[in-house]
């Protein structure tokens, strides 16, 4: 891809001026009486992919929406590259660099698949990195599906989405968020609902993303895929940060065991095979 | 002058609140919006009339009848006409406007305009109270409105269907799971608001006359009421109900009856400017703000 | 026994035309083209062959569609207006006093008084651009009702007189092209903004507003952008109006203008724009032919938007739509 020709890579690490590339400190937030994300820091380092696992309603989805913006925080900060976020407005938060995926996929579905892609790609961040207007956002948007595994032969990019299985629409939402050119993509259980074989397809592409240096964070219940790839680990249980570490050592804490285990017994999820560890 | 320009405006909160209820009611359970309140308020206002000038009933039984039919009104609009278009916003908006419309401009055509479309008062005489004369039917619109607002409480927390009420308003997802028919729900939601509406007609009206012009008063009235103290607040409908209350009647009182308006108007301008979620709406922020 | 089906077929024509790009026949561009060409004709050439009353009509067509062209517009922004009365009394208003206190002639107050509505409009309107779901439909209601109130007690602006004697348009064939051609503009000019990459992004916001905010663009903007166009769309009618009744006044405000172009959008189908406009060229000479029936005209509106938005809620334009491209036969089935 030619397309990030407008910015220099070195450029960008210089900017971070010694600033780690994502600080976030004692974050909290209440929703009326229900305390979803309590007193969360950590840091995050370019290129490294951060995996954050919990049980169900532990404030993941949460911590997600407070950094990218679409919560506000009612305590503590978020530090992007030094530059404080919290308080900023999502759309901006995207222009720094920070894009995110939702778990709950909402293509239009009367729209084409690459009809979808037009929306990032008519996004100021885009326009700005590549120095004014594309000439053809379609065909952009046809190389970006490529990439994600939308086969060119096929045809699949001009089905319309309310079309297309949920490995596809999973694989739409990434391609949407990578059009951003983040610096960090932040991806919400994107391997929920998928078949083994489906996430098994999509990890080449996650690894690809990471050798072009990109930072991610990945909320997953599908602890098994995760591990493989992921470097580090943070756990949350009731909105709080339990462990922080890789995977191997994090899962050997007794409080992660309890967490999990806990909330199993508590909420029977146990039906779910992916929950358990490796 | 003072205190008793305060007890109007006491009454004429109480009022407010009354006719804002029904509306609020219903948005915050079923999520609909129904601009047909209006014409449900001026409905059950001429049925009572109807049933007392035409068909001869008792008065008591006349209001009772049209309360009732009102309400059943509201559950029919909502099972044959929203249920179609449940959950789509522009369809919910546009069909409850014009069936509004129909209804209230029905009775316009029919004639129905003048000063003897009106109700008597539930009671008559006056009390001489702090220094002005405060007749039963206002003391009656207090009572009627401190009673709705506290039996609304009472019933959202201790029967059943109501806190299957609140459990719909707060997580219509969860519910669902329980075994809730949200359809169900929402109909007695629409019901109940178009009941309210009717209550609120039979002792408001008395003080002055039906015409259709009164359903798009009453209607405006709760949007304004709604978008102060937040849509589906009931704490909200209350403190707006006061706030605009209080300030209309000061304001006839010290500066003149033509600014009322002017004064409701710049209240929603500047809540909206400040508060777009209204005074109490912050309970409803994730859902309505974005 | 045999049961029947129904089954739609595309014309021949429409595939013939559809793909290749050098067309092969007259036929072939006139297919293409006719659905285009036909309201410019009309607009040409029915006005000259009518009378005074009915041409009076046809430029209530050209105020009414406009209206219905700049509620579309915002219902495709997710933006539902109970209150196009508001954008149309803002330019009415708008035209009087330029006219009246600056001595503007109507070529200029028009523009001006079109923009500055469209200003004043979103202005007032802001704040709830804040707000998913039915704020907006609530606040646009309440707003021209209360405005006229407002009026009434302060006696700005000629108060409840109104303004009269203002500058007349210099022809009555001037005023009907003008109104007519500006709706034919809008008409073409909109449906191409929201054929475009700008238009899907508004359609975006209608039906996930957290995705197109993902994509690093502010909603706000987009949907102020929405608001003034169509604002300045409605003022624009409204300013037009007030040059041919040579009077501004509180009626402006009236739920009619709120009400009509709602009818309008809804019978001819929401979306496209072009139903916006089929639905005001059917409903307002309907609206003059229903006049013996005085008030009831206004249930009749009422019943159709009930009916339409439930029953039939892609509207008359798609069914005349699918008509001209597809034809039917039935089948049996086994």
């Amino acid at each position: 891809m030619d397309r990030v020709d407008g910015v220099d890579p070195v450029d960008q690490r210089r900017d971070d001026d010694g600033h780690p590339f994502l600080r976030v400190e004692g974050l909290g937030k209440r929703f009326g009486g229900i305390q979803a994300v309590a007193d969360v820091s950590l840091d995050l380092a370019r290129g490294e992919l951060l995996g954050i696992i919990g049980p169900n309603g532990s404030g993941k989805t949460t911590l997600v929406n407070l950094i990218s913006g679409f919560v506000r925080p009612s305590a503590g900060e978020v530090r992007f590259r030094g530059r404080r976020i919290d308080r900023m407005p999502p759309h901006r938060i995207v222009r720094l660099g920070i894009a995110r995926t939702f778990q709950m996929v909402r293509p239009f579905y009367e729209l084409p698949a690459y009809k979808n892609m037009i929306i990032p790609l008519f996004s100021p961040r885009v326009r700005g990195l590549v120095g004014g207007k594309y000439g053809d956002r379609d065909a952009v948007a046809l190389d970006l599906l490529e990439e994600v595994g939308f086969e060119r032969d096929a045809f699949v990019a001009y089905k319309p989405a309310g079309a297309l299985p949920q490995g596809y629409l999973k694989r739409l939402e990434l391609a949407k968020a990578m059009a951003l050119e983040p610096e960090l993509l932040i991806l919400d259980e994107l391997f929920s609902g998928l078949s083994l074989a489906e996430v098994a397809s999509i990890v080449p592409i996650i690894e690809k993303l990471r050798q072009g240096g990109m930072t991610l964070i990945m909320i997953e219940h599908r602890l098994r895929e995760l591990f493989r790839i992921a470097d580090r680990v943070v756990v949350l249980n009731h909105g709080r940060k339990i462990a922080d570490g890789p995977p191997a050592a994090v899962m050997e804490m007794d409080a992660v065991k309890s967490a999990y285990l806990g909330a199993a017994a508590e909420t029977a999820e146990t039906s779910d095979p992916e929950t358990e560890a490796p | 002058m003072l205190i008793g320009t305060a007890i109007y405006a006491l009454i004429n909160s109480f009022i407010l609140a009354l006719m804002a209820m029904g509306f609020n009611l219903t948005f915050g359970i079923s999520g609909v919006a129904n601009f047909a309140y209006g014409a449900f308020y001026v409905m059950a206002a001429y049925g009572a009339w109807i049933f007392t000038h035409k068909a001869g009933l008792p008065y008591g039984v006349a209001v009772m009848l049209s309360i009732g039919l009102t309400t059943m009104g509201g559950a029919l609009m909502y099972r044959f006409v929203l249920m179609r278009v449940r959950g789509q916003t522009l369809s919910e908006v546009i069909a409850t406007f014009g069936m509004g419309l129909a209804i209230l401009e029905l009775f316009r055509y029919m004639g129905f305009v003048g000063f003897e479309y009106t109700l008597p008062n539930l009671v008559e005489g006056s009390v001489f109270f702090l220094g002005v004369y405060v007749d039963y039917q206002r003391l009656l619109i207090v009572a009627v409105g401190a009673l709705m607002v506290v039996g609304l409480w009472l019933f959202t927390r201790f029967t059943s269907l109501g806190l299957a009420f609140r459990g719909i308003a707060q997580d219509e997802r969860t519910a669902l799971t329980f075994g809730m028919d949200p359809d169900r729900i929402a109909t007695i939601a629409v019901a109940f608001g178009a009941g309210l509406a009717a209550i609120a007609a039979v002792v408001i009206v008395p003080l002055g006359t039906i015409s259709p012009e009164e359903g798009y008063d009453v209607l405006i009235k709760a949007l304004a009421v709604c978008i102060i103290g937040g849509l589906g607040s009931t704490g909200g409908v209350i403190a707006a109900s006061f706030l605009i209350g209080f300030a209309e009647r000061f304001t006839d009182a010290y500066i003149g009856s033509h600014w009322t308006m002017i004064v409701s108007l710049a209240a929603i301008l500047l809540v909206l400017a400040v508060k777009p979620s209204g005074l109490f709406g912050h309970q409803k922020e994730l859902e309505e703000r974005i | 026994m045999t049961e029947r089906r129904r089954e739609r077929i595309d014309r021949g024509i429409k595939k013939r035309s559809e793909d290749v790009f050098a067309l092969a026949s007259w036929r072939e561009m006139l297919y293409l083209a006719g659905p285009r060409l036909l309201p410019v004709a009309l607009v040409l050439f029915l006005p000259p062959l009518l009378s005074p009353y009915w041409q009076k009509v046809m430029l209530s067509v050209g105020v009414f569609g406009l209206l219905a062209v700049s509620w579309d517009l915002l219902a495709q922004a997710g933006m539902i207006s109970l209150g196009q009365a508001l954008f149309f009394g803002m330019g009415a208003y708008g035209a009087g006093l330029l006219d009246r206190y600056l001595g503007m002639p109507p070529f200029l107050s028009l523009p001006i008084a079109a923009v500055l509505g469209g200003l004043v409009s979103t202005l007032l309107l802001l704040p709830v651009l804040r707000l998913r779901g039915i704020y907006f439909s609530m606040v646009t209601l309440i707003l021209p009702l209360m405005l006229v109130r407002v009026i009434e007690a302060t006696k700005i602006f000629g108060g409840t007189e109104g303004l009269s004697g203002l500058t007349p348009w210099p022809s009555v064939w001037v005023e009907m092209y003008l109104i007519l051609g500006a709706l034919l503009a809008a008409l073409f000019g909109f449906r191409r903004m929201l054929a475009a990459d700008y238009g899907l992004v508004l359609k975006g916001i209608r039906d996930n507003d957290r995705s197109v905010t993902s994509a690093g663009i502010n909603i706000y903007v987009y949907k102020a952008q929405a608001l003034f166009i169509a604002a300045a769309v409605g003022g624009f009618a409204g300013a037009f109006m007030t040059h041919v009744y040579l009077f501004v006044g509180m009626p402006v405000f009236a739920l009619d203008y709120s009400i009509l172009p709602i009818a309008a959008a809804v019978v001819g189908g929401p979306g496209g724009l072009a139903g916006a406009t089929l639905g005001a060229a059917i409903l307002v000479p309907l609206s003059e032919a229903l006049r013996g029936f005085g008030g009831l005209r206004i249930v009749f509106y009422g019943v159709f938007l009930v009916v339409f938005i439930v029953a039939v809620p892609e509207g008359i334009f798609s069914f005349v739509r699918r008509k001209y491209h597809q034809f039917e036969r039935w089948v049996e089935v086994d």
